[in-house]
């Protein structure tokens, strides 16, 4: 198992703020927009750099996606600001209507993603959002897993044209990607390569499911682990070199089980090489108030059950 | 462009036959809205805005804009951005069948010239044009936004966020337009969900209110070159057009039952007895 250490710990949603700052700078294109959470975005430095460049629009999210939408006419590219909850669910006509069926360059950019928003609850802890985003056509969703890769994707949407959701989240977690990383939107990034088991793993559960390749190399099994950063689209391919290899898989996500990443791997396999699969994954049900670390050990998402999962999954490949 | 009266009317005229024509071909879409709007757009097209239709260019810097809120209204929409230029009136046959451009409601999606947003769920386009009027400042880019609102879409709750924006944020570059004709698919506005006092309620909004006559070709010229005077003076302009659904075809008016019904081929040679053909039907 390749050795991952860390020095420091961020929340993701910090390099959001560091990434659109220097989106900012390398095109002036780039506009901001906020509907009343500046301080939980992390905007405040970009409004700093380029007041003229920030639209404080109210907490009046359905608003705030028109908005956008219309500022891509006349050559801007909008980045909007706000709870993932109030980015998806809230404003999905919007999006869809004003936004990805009108092929805008809009960037909804989203943070306070999952349980890990903690004591806030259910009603904000989106866990559907990467469902929703995937279904639109058209559109790229990205979910980074650290706080250096959360400011080089806000780089790298900024540089594509088309509408993308970035979905990133509340909580500090260690920074254990390279700072001068070299975002590449639909391309998996191979954290370890293994033999026995593929782990496919998204935002917060990347860490973890590093954790549980360390636990799993003590006892043997050598765990393949890709961080799928792109959920659309999909590098189908890292994925299926992967299975055919390990025969069998793991996907973790801080999200349902229903309509996140691991029904898009599910999908793939299923038409090209069907392999036993575990999901790590909130069960079909709301989140409820809790520390982020209490949350995710009720809900299984830690790298303790990504162990049981690579176990039961190996297991069932072996019958 | 012109500011002649008569030859206003000629288009408008021509637009109606051509929106009776095309609910009729596919037997299905929205005459009553279109019919009422129908002056409000040729009036826009062919003598306020500046525009330029070829070659159709989206980012429009430079031109007036206008965005369509009230998608369900395509049908004049279509004829007036055919007779403008944007693309061939032969097009317009095709309007809601199988692999058309002139989808039920407007898209950017099939790349049809002269259409910048998608609508039809309605409320959006207000979001959308004053976007568009952000823009438009930020380029320093001086001309100037128009949207138009069904006055039932006004129920839709983004309106207001939209209007409370604007004025707070002194987006005076734009002018909004309502189809004031106090009907919608269920019945009047009055029974469904009353309006109130809308001039009120914009004014209160902090818009710069105006009214006009809406199917008066000379009182719209005026009340829209009044609009474009009060544009640059820190408040959104606003002007609310009284019309009639289904204005120009005598059996469809005063009613809202045709807001979204087709005629049949008798009733399509009622509507067309009364509309000259002035331009060449498509």
């Amino acid at each position: 198992m390749k050795k991952y250490t860390y020095t420091d710990k961020k929340d993701t949603r910090s390099g959001f703020g560091a990434g659109l700052l220097e989106a900012g700078k390398q095109n002036d294109q780039v506009v901001a927009l906020c509907a009343d959470l500046v301080g939980s975005l992390k905007m405040q430095d970009f409004i700093n750099a380029f007041p003229e460049r920030f639209f404080q629009i109210g907490i009046a999210e359905a608003n705030m996606m028109g908005i956008a939408a219309g500022l891509t006419i006349g050559g801007k590219i909008p980045f909007t600001g706000t709870f993932a909850n109030f980015s998806t669910g809230r404003v999905y006509d919007q999006i869809r209507q004003s936004i990805a069926y009108s092929d805008k360059n809009v960037k909804i950019c989203a943070s306070h993603a999952g349980l890990t928003l903690g004591e806030d609850g259910a009603t904000h802890q989106i866990l559907e959002d990467l469902g929703m985003m995937k279904m639109l056509p058209g559109m790229t969703v990205i979910n980074p897993c650290d706080y250096n890769q959360t400011k080089a994707a806000t780089i790298a949407i900024a540089e594509h044209h088309g509408p993308v959701y970035l979905r990133f989240g509340r909580p500090v977690v260690p920074i254990f990607t390279d700072p001068d990383q070299k975002f590449e939107i639909g391309k998996a990034w191979m954290v370890n390569e293994g033999k026995d088991v593929s782990i496919f793993a998204t935002g917060h559960l990347v860490w973890e499911a590093i954790l549980a390749g360390e636990q799993l190399a003590e006892e043997g099994i050598d765990a393949e682990i890709i961080n799928i950063h792109t959920i659309k689209p999909l590098d189908e391919e890292a994925i299926l070199a992967s299975v055919r290899k390990t025969g069998c898989v793991v996907t973790a996500e801080e999200h349902n089980r229903l309509g996140g990443l691991g029904d898009s791997v599910a999908q793939v396999l299923a038409k090209h090489y069907p392999a036993p699969q575990e999901y790590i994954a909130v069960n079909d049900s709301f989140g409820e108030s809790g520390t982020p670390e209490q949350l995710m050990t009720k809900y299984g998402l830690d790298s303790k059950h990504i162990v049981i999962a690579a176990k039961n999954a190996i297991a069932r490949k072996q019958k | 462009m012109t500011n002649d009266i008569t030859e206003l009317k000629r288009v408008s005229s021509q637009v109606r036959r051509d929106i009776v024509r095309m609910v009729h071909g596919c037997q299905s879409g929205h005459p009553g809205g279109s019919l009422g709007c129908t002056d409000f757009l040729v009036a826009l097209y062919f003598s306020v805005m500046k525009h330029q239709p070829v070659p159709f260019d989206m980012d429009g810097k430079g031109q007036d804009l206008f965005f369509l809120s009230n998608g369900h209204i395509s049908p004049v929409f279509y004829s007036v951005l055919a007779h403008s230029g944007y693309f061939d009136k032969a097009e317009l046959g095709t309007f809601r069948k199988l692999n058309s451009r002139l989808q039920g409601h407007p898209t950017t999606h099939e790349g049809l010239p002269g259409v910048r947003i998608a609508s039809g769920s309605l409320g959006q386009g207000l979001s959308v044009g004053i976007g568009a009027a952000l823009a438009k400042k930020l380029n320093g880019d001086g001309a100037l936004v128009y949207t138009l609102h069904g006055d039932g879409e006004l129920q839709e709750g983004q309106i207001w966020e939209a209007m409370m924006f604007a004025a707070h944020n002194k987006v005076d570059n734009l002018i909004a337009t309502v189809d004031y004709n106090g009907q919608q698919i269920d019945g009047p506005t009055s029974k469904v969900l009353s309006l109130g006092d809308l001039h009120a309620k914009w004014a209160a909004f902090g818009w710069d209110v105006l009214e006009t006559k809406g199917n008066d070709m000379e009182a719209l010229l005026a009340t829209l070159t009044e609009a474009k005077s009060r544009t640059g003076q820190g408040k959104p302009v606003v002007i609310l057009m009284h019309t009639e659904m289904g204005y120009g075809v005598d059996f469809m008016m005063g009613s809202h039952k045709w807001h979204g019904v087709a005629p049949n081929d008798a009733q399509l040679a009622q509507a067309l007895a009364q509309l000259e053909e002035t331009l060449g039907d498509y």
